[in-house]
């Protein structure tokens, strides 16, 4: 029984530290293709801005964890807004083929960019005090950093949805991803709520990339295509635009991955697919999409 | 076309009447390694390794010159590297090959390499049965058996575990090394009760699954082989994060898991983690000395030179004993395997030679611990096995045992 609970209590714990990470990440992404119907494959490559500015001011500049994310978080998000105006914007209405080639060339970019001046060799840092060790919690012990990404997690978790629900911003970002036409109609200037979603979706990822690094084992220019399949997996079978399924399915996806590969390690990393087809074969508009 | 017929003509008469003046000789060589990519320090540290060899001994081979035309295999996989070899064999007239970081790499060009008759040194790649695949094939670096048998000897023996988990990528090198690991411990009087695949080599996973699993099996040792680089990196943070030192469990392995470029980066983590390996760059030889302070006067006090490193300067020393065997004359397939078979070096990580039957590495094999000494982490040698031979070939277990050309 103990043993039992032992290994439920694992899968759920970083199941869900993982889930969580999937979620702060995927959002901007889920929200750029909801919105305005783009498809920003480098989309990762704004996490991985975010990983190496979170570890170049810790490593260098022994800037404390928690403020190094959120510099990034703000670097990246300013940083992103001149690629949606001069870049992007002129992409909006056309085929997404145009939109993917763009995208995956910013991608290579990006890696090549961060290769010359960070190296090839994943950075990893050192966490602060409060962070390193375990916390036993009797029937199981778990590493605080997961426990600490559950939280953090669940903070900007309730911040977005309250944020989307509960203001005006948030409404007119709603608005504008249910009906853009009707919503301009209405006076809301989308193209401006554009940007400002953008870059927050922007500095979410670069958020993401930041406590990533831990989990990830290290920032590295890869990084931009490594898990660029798992964030669009999470976008599609969440449904696109919607932050709600977003949430569910990064909690759906993170849960059976880490399940898969604890009990069946040699195809465990194919599960995380099959739930994958099988929820677009049921709901092609991903769980929470609409029709 | 009449027009440039004459003067074509005469350009080449004189180039070949200046090649026949000039008893120097340009010996173009391939090199594949992973240039770009999630592995791409391997393929540094292997060129630079490679290069600092043909700068230190530029002037050893009679007025003869070496040309090294770099191609980048990308990925673990074998397509990349098999066209590379392919292009480097009919375009660019190359008259050896080496590098090869991964294993698969090497595999897939040894079809290649019979058909052309080009001579190969490998520079990585430690799947016991490559040799096996081509008769043009040296291996100058490792085999996966030479650490594994060893470090399952050593668990079962001195380090006393009685039961033991092994996690590997599920790639050749890795079934190779958890299986010779087997071998050695339960030769020894050991169990091993679970072997974990933890995803492929192409991509470096959270290892935490598969890091819990192997914690809630409770074994005294647990063996973990990943390829050299970012996987690497990871093994240490993760058997660290999830305190499994704390409850019992043993983290040992191949020299791969506490590669010297990448220890300090692991932090305290890898306090007390016992690998088998052949190299390390805390030997205290004085070739392994002279060999860190020129790598490190050439690439900068940030580069140290690890088992990759090494791989690559030992490699281009087999090179150079081919290339000056061969004297001004083609480099042939046989004549480099005839001077390479019981060719002999002091490298830095002791005298190595390569097995004239197996056309193998033969190599001082160590155990160390990794401790800490003041701000830095050093590697602690506790054993040294001299002259060791490839385990696997030695017993002939499956491929080993096998001509596969």
């Amino acid at each position: 029984m103990s043993s039992f609970l032992n290994e439920i209590s694992t899968v759920l714990v970083f199941g869900l530290a993982y889930a969580m990470l999937l979620f702060i990440i995927s959002v901007g992404l889920s929200i750029t293709m909801g919105l305005m119907g783009f498809a920003n494959l480098a989309h990762g490559s704004f996490a991985m801005a975010g990983g190496y500015v979170t570890v170049t001011l810790v490593s260098q500049m022994n800037v404390p964890f928690a403020v190094a994310l959120l510099i990034a978080f703000i670097v990246v998000a300013f940083l992103s807004i001149p690629f949606e105006r001069f870049l992007y914007r002129h992409l909006y209405r056309r085929p997404e083929l145009d939109q993917v080639l763009l995208t995956i060339g910013l991608v290579f970019v990006s890696i090549a960019g961060v290769t010359f001046i960070w190296g090839p060799d994943p950075h990893l840092i050192l966490m602060p005090e409060y962070l390193q060790g375990s916390i036993n919690l009797g029937f199981n012990i778990f590493p605080k950093y997961r426990i600490f990404m559950i939280v953090a997690g669940a903070v900007i978790v309730a911040g977005l949805f309250y944020g989307l629900e509960r203001t005006s911003i948030g409404a007119k970002i709603r608005a504008a991803v249910d009906n853009r036409r009707m919503a301009e109609s209405c006076g809301i200037n989308t193209g401006r709520i554009f940007t400002w979603t953008f870059a927050l979706g922007s500095g979410m990822a670069a958020l993401g990339g930041g406590l990533g690094i831990q989990i990830l084992g290290g920032i590295k220019p890869v990084f931009a295509f490594e898990y660029l399949v798992i964030f669009l997996i999470v976008v599609a079978v969440g449904g696109l635009g919607n932050i709600r399924g977003t949430f569910f399915a990064a909690l759906i996806l993170g849960i059976i991955d880490f399940a898969g590969k604890f009990y069946f390690p040699e195809g465990g990393a194919f599960v995380i697919f099959a739930v994958t087809i099988l929820v677009l074969l049921i709901r092609p508009q991903g769980l929470f999409g609409k029709a | 076309m009449k027009k440039y017929l004459i003067p074509a003509l005469s350009a080449a008469g004189i180039l070949a009447l200046s090649a026949v003046q000039s008893d120097a000789r340009e010996y173009k060589i391939g090199f594949i390694g992973p240039m770009s990519g999630g592995a791409a320090q391997l393929g540094q540290q292997m060129e630079r390794g490679a290069k600092l060899y043909m700068k230190l001994h530029k002037s050893q081979l009679g007025g003869h010159t070496v040309k090294m035309i770099v191609r980048d295999s990308k990925r673990p996989g074998g397509p990349i590297a098999k066209a590379a070899a392919q292009e480097l064999i009919t375009r660019e007239k190359v008259e050896l090959i080496t590098g090869l970081i991964f294993s698969p790499n090497a595999m897939s060009i040894a079809p290649l390499v019979n058909k052309s008759k080009t001579p190969v040194v490998i520079m990585n790649a430690g799947t016991a049965f490559i040799p096996n695949m081509s008769p043009y094939m040296v291996r100058v670096s490792f085999t996966m058996w030479q650490s594994g048998y060893i470090m399952g000897q050593h668990a079962a023996g001195k380090l006393g575990c009685k039961t033991a988990v092994s996690g590997y990528t599920n790639y050749p090198p890795g079934k190779d090394s958890v299986a010779a690991f087997k071998k050695g411990f339960e030769s020894s009087g050991g169990k091993v009760i679970d072997a974990i695949p933890m995803g492929g080599p192409a991509k470096v996973p959270d290892f935490t699954p598969f890091f819990q699993r192997a914690k809630s099996k409770n074994p005294n040792c647990m063996y973990v082989f990943v390829p050299g680089g970012n996987h690497a990196a990871a093994v240490a943070k993760t058997y660290q994060a999830l305190a499994m030192r704390k409850a019992g469990v043993q983290l040992i392995g191949p020299g791969d898991i506490t590669q010297s470029s990448l220890l300090q980066a692991m932090g305290p983590a890898a306090v007390g983690v016992v690998t088998a390996s052949h190299y390390n760059m805390f030997l205290k030889s004085a070739e392994n000395q002279a060999f860190v302070k020129t790598w490190q006067a050439e690439y900068g006090a940030k580069s140290v030179p690890d088992f990759v490193g090494v791989g690559g300067y030992d490699g281009m020393a087999a090179v150079y004993a081919a290339i000056k065997a061969a004297n001004g004359s083609k480099l042939t397939a046989d004549g480099a395997m005839k001077r390479l078979k019981g060719w002999k070096f002091n490298s830095p990580r002791g005298p190595i030679s390569i097995d004239p039957e197996t056309r193998d590495i033969v190599q001082n094999v160590y155990i160390s611990t990794v401790r800490q000494k003041g701000g830095l982490l050093v590697q602690e040698i506790q054993q040294k096995f001299e002259a060791v031979k490839d385990k696997c070939k030695e017993l002939k277990l499956g491929k080993c045992g096998k001509k596969l050309y």
